[in-house]
C-alpha cells in the first residue's frame, strides 16, 4: 500500500513545514466523512524558490500520478492543482490535456504569497477573503466545504509518485540564488549539507558570505560557519556577499515583501510589519523597537506568515547587524 | 456546550469548568480577567488582537486564550512576564492606531484600550499614529471615525448579523479599512450595534448636547421630555448602580433637574400603541385582509423593511412607535389643553436606540406638519449630559413623572424587552375578543432572551400564531420560514436589536446576555408590582380616547397611524 511506502520512505512535506506525509494521508484516510478533496500547492510565493515551476516544465506527469495515487489512497472526491497566475497561464492546458479524464481540476490562483499558506488556500477556493483560518481544526480533518482535505505541495506529489514506481532516492529540489555563478534548481541529496549543495552545484563562492535558507523572504540568515547541516524549510539557497549586501536593504526588500503579501487580520502582522517598514524607511531603525516587534510576530501572529517575518529578521539582527554595530 | 465538567489549573488556582469551554470563557467565570479587544461573547472568535494570549505548561509558545478549548488536567498561566511583555507591545501597535480622543467616547471610564495599557505599562504615543488622516464617515445618524478603528472587524460581523452587511472590510495588509459600503443594494438601518460592539469607540451616533443645553434656556420654547420604556432599567448604570436598577423615580428627578418643563413617560403611549395594534389586528384577522402582521415600534426593522424588503411593507402594522404616538400627542392633545402654540413646544426624547434619531426625521412621521419629536438622545448620551451637569441619579428623591402623560400600566414597560409588545397586544386582543381579561396574564413562551419563539394562543375560537424575533440573524429566520410557509404566523413581534430595546443600540456599555436578562427582569418586575397591567384599562389613556379622539377615526389616525414606502439607498457623508 502506498501509504505504508512513503512511511519506509519516511517522506516529509516539501511545502516548508517538512510535516510527515504518510501521518497527513493517514489523519485524512481515517478522517469520517463521504466527501474528501486533494489539493496540489503550487502557490510558490516565496521569493528566491522556483523548484515548483521546474518540476512542472520537466515532470508534470509525475505530478499528475501523485495526485492521482492520493486520491485512490484516500477515497477522494476530486482532487484541485492550486497555481498561481503565471504558472496557470503557462501550464493550464498542458496539465488538462494529462489529467484526461481523472476528476482534478486546475484551479488559478490569484492570493500571492499568503494564498500558499494552506487554510487561508482553502478560502480562496471557496471564494472568500484571502486570510488564514482557526487551526485545529486541521484540513485533513475540516478542510475544504469543511470536509476532510489532504493538501500537500507539488513536489511532495512528485516525490510520492518516485515512490511508488520505485525511483525515490531522498532527494529534493534547491533553488540556489545570489551572489553565484551558476544559479538554478538542483535535485540533490535532501541530508546533503548546505555548504556540500553549494560545492557540488559549483556555487561555493570564494569571498566571505552569508545565505538566507529556506525562502528568499521568511528563511533565516545563516552564517559560513553555520552551513554544515541539511537545509530546512523552503528549498532555497539565497547567497549574499558580506562585502557588497547592504543589510538596511535587504531589509528593506523584505519588508516591502511582507507588507505588500500580509492580509491584515491580525495585530503583529498588520502593525509591526507596518513598523519594521517604518523604522527602516525613516532610518531609524531601532534594534530594541524591531526585537520588540519580532517577538510578538513570532510567538502571537494568527498564522505562520508572522513567524517567517520574525526568522529572517531576528536571525539578521543577531547575527549580522549586532555583530557590526 | 456540553455541560459535563472538568478540572483545569489556572495560575494556580484549581478551576471547574465545562467541556467546551474555552480558557477565556473558564477563566472569567473564576473571575481572573484576561485582556482581550476582539472578543465579544455574541460575535463568533476571530483571534485578531492577540492581546489574550496565554501560556500552557508543557506547551512551545503562547496560545490565544479566546480560540484555544479547555482540556482536563490543563495547567495555564495567565500573567507571567514572557506574556506580560507580549501584551505590551502588541497593545503599543494597537494604540498606535487608534486616536485618543477619549473626553468625547462612548466607553468613558469603561475604556479597555487605556485600562490594559496602564496594566502592561504600555507607551501609548510608542509609534506614531498612523491613521490620523483616516476620514470620518457619517450615513444616518451614526458616525464612524475611521483615525480610532483598531481594525478588529466586531462591527463588521454585527453588521452581517443584523442583516445589513453595510459595514465591510475593504483592501489588505496595514491598507485594511473597515468602511461603509458604496453598494446602492446595502444600506445601514441605523441599529447601532456596532457601537456597542466597538472597542475603540470609534463609532457613535451623532449627539446634541450643546443644542438642548442652548433650548433648556430658551425663554420662548417649551422644552418637554419624554422617556422610552427600557431607559428606567438601565441608565442607573451610567451612574455607576448594578445591571438591572430600577430607577424610574430617580430619572424623573434627574430630568427635572436639567431643566425640562414637563416630564413624560412614553409608557403612556405604548399603552396607546397596545390598543391600537390590537385594534388592527382584530380586524385584519376578522376582515381577512394582509397577514402575518410585523410589529413597527422597532425603527430599525422598518428600515429594514423599507429597505431590503419593500414587499413586506404592506404587513407592517400601521401603528406607530410609542415614542412618535407621544410627540403627536403632546403636540395636539396636549397643547390643545394647556392652551399652547404647538409650534413653541420642543419634545426631547430618551431612547435607547439610534435608529430612533432617524424615526423622527421621516417626512411620514409628520403631524400637521411638525416632527412629532425634535431631537433623540440615547441613554449613554443622557448619561453623559448628568455627568456633565453634576447630577448625581443615585443621591436623587424619586419623583413621578407628569400628568397626564405619565400613568402607563405593567403591559407598557415591558415593551422594552423582547417580546413585550407581542405580550401587551396579546392582553389586549383577548380583552376586545372575548370581552374580559386573560386569567394568567403571563404569557411565558413570548418571554426570554431567546432569538427566536412562537406560541399559538387561544383566544376563544381563534388560535393566533404568534412569533417573536430580536436581533435581525433571528428576523431572518422568521422571513426564511414565511418564504416556504407564508401563514405560518398571523402576528409577529421584531425588534433589530439582540434582547430587545434593554440590548438597544443606545445603550449604556459594556452588554452582553447576562446584562440584558438583568434589565429585561427589572422590567417584568415592574409589571409584576403593577395594579393595572393591560393597556385598555389604563384611566388616563381611557380618558384620552373620550375626551380627545371622541371615536373621530381620521384623528386617531392622523395621530396615531402613519404609513410606510420603499426607501433608496441613503447619502455617506464625508466629514
Amino acid at each position: 500500500m502506498i501509504i505504508e511506502k512513503i512511511k519506509a520512505a519516511n517522506l516529509r512535506g516539501r511545502g516548508g513545514a517538512g510535516y510527515p506525509t504518510a501521518a497527513k494521508w493517514e489523519m485524512v484516510m481515517n478522517a469520517p466523512g463521504e466527501t474528501k478533496y486533494v489539493i496540489c500547492n503550487v502557490s510558490e510565493g516565496e521569493p528566491a524558490v522556483a523548484k515548483d515551476d521546474y518540476i512542472l516544465e520537466k515532470y508534470p506527469e509525475v505530478v499528475i500520478e501523485g495526485i492521482r495515487l492520493a486520491l485512490e489512497a484516500i477515497k477522494a472526491k476530486s482532487g484541485i492543482i492550486y497555481l498561481r497566475k503565471d504558472y496557470f497561464k503557462k501550464y493550464k492546458s498542458r496539465l488538462k490535456t494529462l489529467i484526461g479524464s481523472l476528476p482534478i481540476e486546475v484551479f488559478e490562483e490569484t492570493a500571492g504569497y499568503l494564498g500558499g499558506e494552506e487554510t487561508t488556500l482553502l478560502e480562496v477556493i471557496e471564494g472568500k477573503r484571502a486570510e488564514p483560518r482557526f487551526k485545529p481544526p486541521y484540513p485533513p480533518q475540516s478542510g475544504l466545504y469543511l470536509c476532510p482535505t489532504l493538501i500537500n505541495n507539488l513536489e511532495t506529489f512528485y516525490s510520492v509518485a518516485k515512490i511508488a514506481a520505485g525511483q525515490y532516492k531522498s532527494t529534493r529540489f534547491y533553488t540556489i540564488s545570489g551572489d553565484v555563478k551558476k544559479p538554478g534548481v538542483y535535485e540533490l541529496a535532501e541530508d546533503r549539507p548546505i555548504n556540500k549543495a553549494l560545492e557540488e552545484t559549483g556555487n561555493l563562492p570564494d569571498f566571505e558570505f552569508f545565505v538566507q535558507a529556506g525562502g528568499g523572504a521568511s528563511g533565516q540568515i545563516l552564517l559560513q560557519s553555520e552551513l554544515d547541516a541539511p537545509l530546512s524549510g523552503a528549498g532555497s539557497i539565497v547567497v549574499y556577499s558580506k562585502k557588497k549586501t547592504d543589510l538596511v536593504g535587504l531589509m528593506k526588500k523584505w519588508t516591502l515583501f511582507f507588507i505588500k503579501e500580509n492580509c491584515g487580520k491580525c495585530v503583529p502582522c498588520r502593525e509591526g510589519v507596518y513598523r519594521l517598514n517604518e523604522m527602516l524607511l525613516l532610518k531609524s531603525f531601532d534594534v530594541k523597537a524591531a526585537l520588540e516587534i519580532t517577538a510578538v510576530l513570532k510567538e502571537t501572529s494568527f498564522c505562520p506568515f508572522g513567524k517567517g517575518v520574525a526568522n529572517s529578521f531576528e536571525s539578521l539582527i543577531n547575527k549580522l547587524w549586532n555583530q557590526d554595530k | 456546550m456540553e455541560s459535563r465538567q472538568i478540572e483545569i489549573v489556572i495560575n494556580g488556582q484549581p478551576v471547574k469548568t465545562n467541556v467546551g469551554a474555552t480558557v477565556l470563557e473558564a477563566a472569567k467565570s473564576a473571575g481572573i480577567g484576561i485582556p482581550a479587544l476582539c472578543y465579544h461573547p455574541d460575535l463568533t472568535v476571530r483571534a485578531n488582537c492577540r492581546l489574550c494570549v496565554v501560556e500552557i505548561v508543557g506547551e512551545k509558545g503562547v496560545v490565544p486564550a479566546c480560540a484555544t478549548k479547555v482540556r482536563d488536567g490543563m495547567k495555564i498561566t495567565t500573567e507571567s512576564d514572557r506574556v506580560k511583555a507580549l501584551r505590551k507591545t502588541n497593545l503599543e501597535l494597537i494604540m498606535s492606531q487608534h486616536r485618543e480622543e477619549c473626553n468625547d467616547c462612548v466607553w468613558l471610564a469603561e475604556c479597555k484600550l487605556l485600562k490594559y495599557a496602564a496594566d502592561y505599562k504600555a507607551k501609548i504615543d510608542r509609534f506614531p499614529d498612523r491613521k490620523i488622516k483616516f476620514p470620518i464617515t457619517k450615513f444616518g445618524p451614526i458616525e464612524f471615525d475611521q483615525t480610532k478603528c483598531i481594525d478588529c472587524r466586531n462591527c463588521v460581523e454585527m453588521c452581517s448579523k443584523q442583516q445589513a452587511n453595510f459595514l465591510e472590510v475593504k483592501n489588505r495588509g496595514f491598507e485594511t479599512v473597515i468602511e461603509p459600503s458604496k453598494d446602492p443594494k446595502k444600506d445601514c438601518i441605523y441599529c447601532g450595534q456596532c457601537i456597542v460592539h466597538c472597542p475603540a469607540g470609534a463609532i457613535e451616533a451623532v449627539g446634541e448636547f450643546e443644542e438642548i443645553q442652548d433650548l433648556l434656556k430658551d425663554k420662548n420654547k417649551i422644552v418637554v421630555v419624554q422617556f422610552a420604556p427600557s431607559i428606567r432599567a438601565s441608565i442607573g448604570e451610567t451612574a455607576g448602580m448594578a445591571h438591572g436598577s430600577v430607577v424610574t423615580g430617580q430619572l424623573v428627578a434627574a430630568l427635572r433637574r436639567l431643566g425640562f418643563a414637563k416630564v413624560f413617560d412614553v409608557s403612556t403611549a405604548a399603552d396607546f400603541t397596545t390598543i391600537e395594534e390590537a385594534e388592527e389586528l382584530v380586524q385584519r384577522i376578522s376582515q381577512k385582509k394582509v397577514l402575518p402582521m410585523f410589529t413597527s415600534c422597532c425603527p430599525a426593522w422598518v428600515k429594514y423593511v423599507e429597505f431590503y424588503r419593500p414587499d413586506l411593507i404592506q404587513n407592517l402594522t400601521t401603528v406607530k412607535s410609542p415614542q412618535n404616538i407621544l410627540g403627536s400627542l403632546i403636540k395636539t392633545y396636549w397643547a390643545e389643553k394647556e392652551k399652547i402654540d404647538p409650534k413653541k413646544i420642543v419634545v426631547i426624547s430618551i431612547m435607547p436606540c439610534t435608529a430612533k434619531k432617524y424615526e423622527i426625521d421621516k417626512e411620514e412621521a409628520k403631524i400637521l406638519g411638525m416632527k412629532p419629536v425634535d431631537m433623540v438622545l440615547t441613554t449613554r448620551e443622557l448619561g453623559r449630559l448628568l455627568k456633565i451637569k453634576k447630577i448625581d441619579l443615585k443621591n436623587l428623591e424619586p419623583e413621578i413623572s407628569d400628568d397626564p402623560l405619565g400613568i402607563h400600566t405593567g403591559a407598557a414597560v415591558i415593551y422594552g424587552a423582547t417580546g413585550g409588545v407581542m405580550e401587551s397586544a396579546i392582553r389586549t386582543a383577548y380583552w376586545r375578543i372575548t370581552g374580559s381579561n386573560m386569567t394568567d396574564l403571563v404569557c411565558t413562551s413570548v418571554r426570554g432572551i431567546v432569538g427566536f419563539k412562537s406560541a399559538e394562543v387561544k383566544i376563544g375560537e381563534l388560535t393566533l400564531k404568534a412569533a417573536v424575533a430580536n436581533g435581525m440573524q433571528n428576523a431572518k429566520l422568521v422571513l426564511d420560514e414565511l418564504a416556504k410557509n407564508p401563514a405560518a404566523y398571523d402576528y409577529i413581534e421584531i425588534m433589530a436589536c439582540p434582547g430587545g430595546c434593554i440590548g438597544g443600540g443606545g445603550q449604556p456599555l459594556p452588554v452582553d446576555d447576562e446584562i440584558r436578562k438583568k434589565r429585561a427582569a427589572a422590567l417584568y418586575r415592574i409589571d409584576c408590582e403593577k395594579e393595572i397591567r393591560v393597556a385598555h384599562e389604563n384611566p388616563q389613556v381611557q380618558k384620552i380616547y373620550e375626551e380627545f379622539f371622541k371615536k373621530d377615526q381620521e384623528k386617531i389616525h392622523q395621530v396615531m397611524h402613519t404609513h410606510y414606502g420603499k426607501k433608496s439607498k441613503s447619502r455617506i457623508i464625508d466629514k
